[in-house]
């Protein structure tokens, strides 16, 4: 494509505009098919096991070295201000609000997300969408609303864990080995956390990364070039752009949020 | 719908996922202590609230009796309205007054309720005249270069005038 001849322009223009119209309506069908995904919770269900279950060993661990590093550095930053027993504070509002959903959902679009996307494309690849569709059974009601949902379902639960243990490995480190005081740590958080303005704020933000990851990964496994190299790219793709979304969207959603 | 072997486990992970945000709702944000209990609005007028906000704590002898609402400005007595709700379980006297304090050197901002000796309790929609407002620091640096300088030129200045 070269800038300076407007048929390539003109090309390059309808093209971008093509394929975010085609997101969105994708985006819209998979929204309405909430109904039909819900009658046939059986396909949901099995999504959840699949991206739900097998995510968890992953985000508990990671949750729990957040919580191990946040509980030092935290101190360490407090300890220089006199006020080591903000430490539950800390620890607890930077992993409710920002980094419970933010690496719940990098975590995700690569524990998941890559996998959703591999998954689908190779269904493209062996022309197995296209023989459902010759079945007239709708590819997006049976792959991928299921998926879809069940995404957007295990996100905030894996999001509520990750900060859960998040929190209980921040006061492993900051109680039982720095020596904390333990009521201190536990009423400063209760002082200073809201259940709305905070906990729900977070939870919000990583249904809308659950949203943004699933569709994103499906999206690209759907539209994936039918060849070993189409699903490559595909999947890295996933990762690249549900990522650099997540952080994006994260950035706007907290300028929303909390910025009063 | 048929049952498989796998609601097991999406049953256990769905059960741990709400007892993750249970927990975060009720212990680290303390939703237990946010009481349902019913609350009665009474009014103050401040003549400045400094950095007091809503959802501040109103406390009586330190113990936490119910909360800031809502903070606006009064645009005929330019003082700011202050509604309170306190927990129904407390009462004061009418004439109780209240303080802006603040919880440490640097801490939060809270009002403080000092119990009058009326006979009649506050009851819902009140409004509380006897206030004392927020302790500003440029006031008081203010008033601190004021005094001085009214100490006028004197080079010894070692005897404060009493």
């Amino acid at each position: 494509m070269s800038w300076y001849r407007p048929a390539d322009v003109g090309f390059k223009a309808r093209s971008v505009l093509a394929d975010w119209g085609y997101g969105a309506r994708l985006l819209m069908r998979l929204f309405m098919l909430f109904g039909a995904s819900v009658r046939r919770f059986g396909l949901v269900r099995n999504q959840i096991h699949f991206l739900g279950n097998y995510s968890l060993a992953i985000i508990t661990v990671s949750g729990l070295f957040v919580g191990f590093v946040l509980g030092l550095q935290g101190y360490y930053t407090l300890q220089r201000y006199g006020s080591s027993e903000a430490l539950g504070l800390l620890v607890t509002l930077s992993l409710v609000r920002e980094l419970g959903p933010v690496i719940t959902a990098l975590l995700f679009a690569g524990r998941a997300g890559a996998s959703l996307t591999a998954e689908i494309g190779l269904m493209r690849a062996g022309e197995q969408i296209t023989a459902m569709e010759m079945m007239a059974v709708d590819p997006v009601s049976r792959l991928l609303a299921p998926r879809f949902w069940g995404g957007v379902i295990s996100m905030p639960l894996l999001a509520a864990v990750f900060s859960t243990v998040g929190v209980f490995g921040g006061y492993m480190v900051g109680v039982v080995l720095i020596g904390v005081d333990a009521g201190a740590f536990w009423s400063q958080m209760q002082g200073g956390v809201d259940v709305w303005k905070d906990v729900g704020n977070g939870i919000v933000k990583s249904v809308v990364f659950g949203v943004a990851v699933t569709f994103i990964a499906l999206l690209q496994g759907f539209k994936a070039q039918p060849t070993p190299e189409g699903v490559s790219t595909a999947t890295t793709r996933t990762v690249v752009i549900s990522s650099l979304s997540v952080l994006g969207l994260d950035f706007i959603l907290t300028v929303m949020m909390f910025s009063i | 719908m048929e049952r498989s072997k796998n609601d097991v486990w999406v049953g256990l992970f769905v059960i741990i996922g709400l007892a993750a945000i249970l927990f975060l709702a009720l212990k680290s944000a303390n939703l237990l202590n946010l009481s349902f209990q019913p609350e009665y609005r009474i009014i103050a007028k401040f003549d400045n609230v400094g950095g007091l906000k809503p959802r501040a704590a109103v406390k009586s002898a330190g113990v936490v009796v119910g909360r800031v609402e809502s903070i606006a400005l009064d645009d005929k007595t330019f003082q700011a309205r202050v509604t309170l709700a306190l927990d129904s379980r407390y009462t004061f006297p009418k004439d109780s007054s209240l303080k802006i304090l603040t919880s440490g050197l640097l801490g939060e901002q809270y009002i403080g309720i000092e119990a009058g000796a009326d006979e009649k309790n506050l009851a819902a929609g009140d409004t509380i005249a006897s206030t004392q407002s927020a302790v500003v620091l440029e006031n008081l640096i203010g008033q601190f270069l004021y005094s001085k300088a009214a100490e006028g030129p004197n080079p010894q200045g070692s005897a404060p005038k009493k």
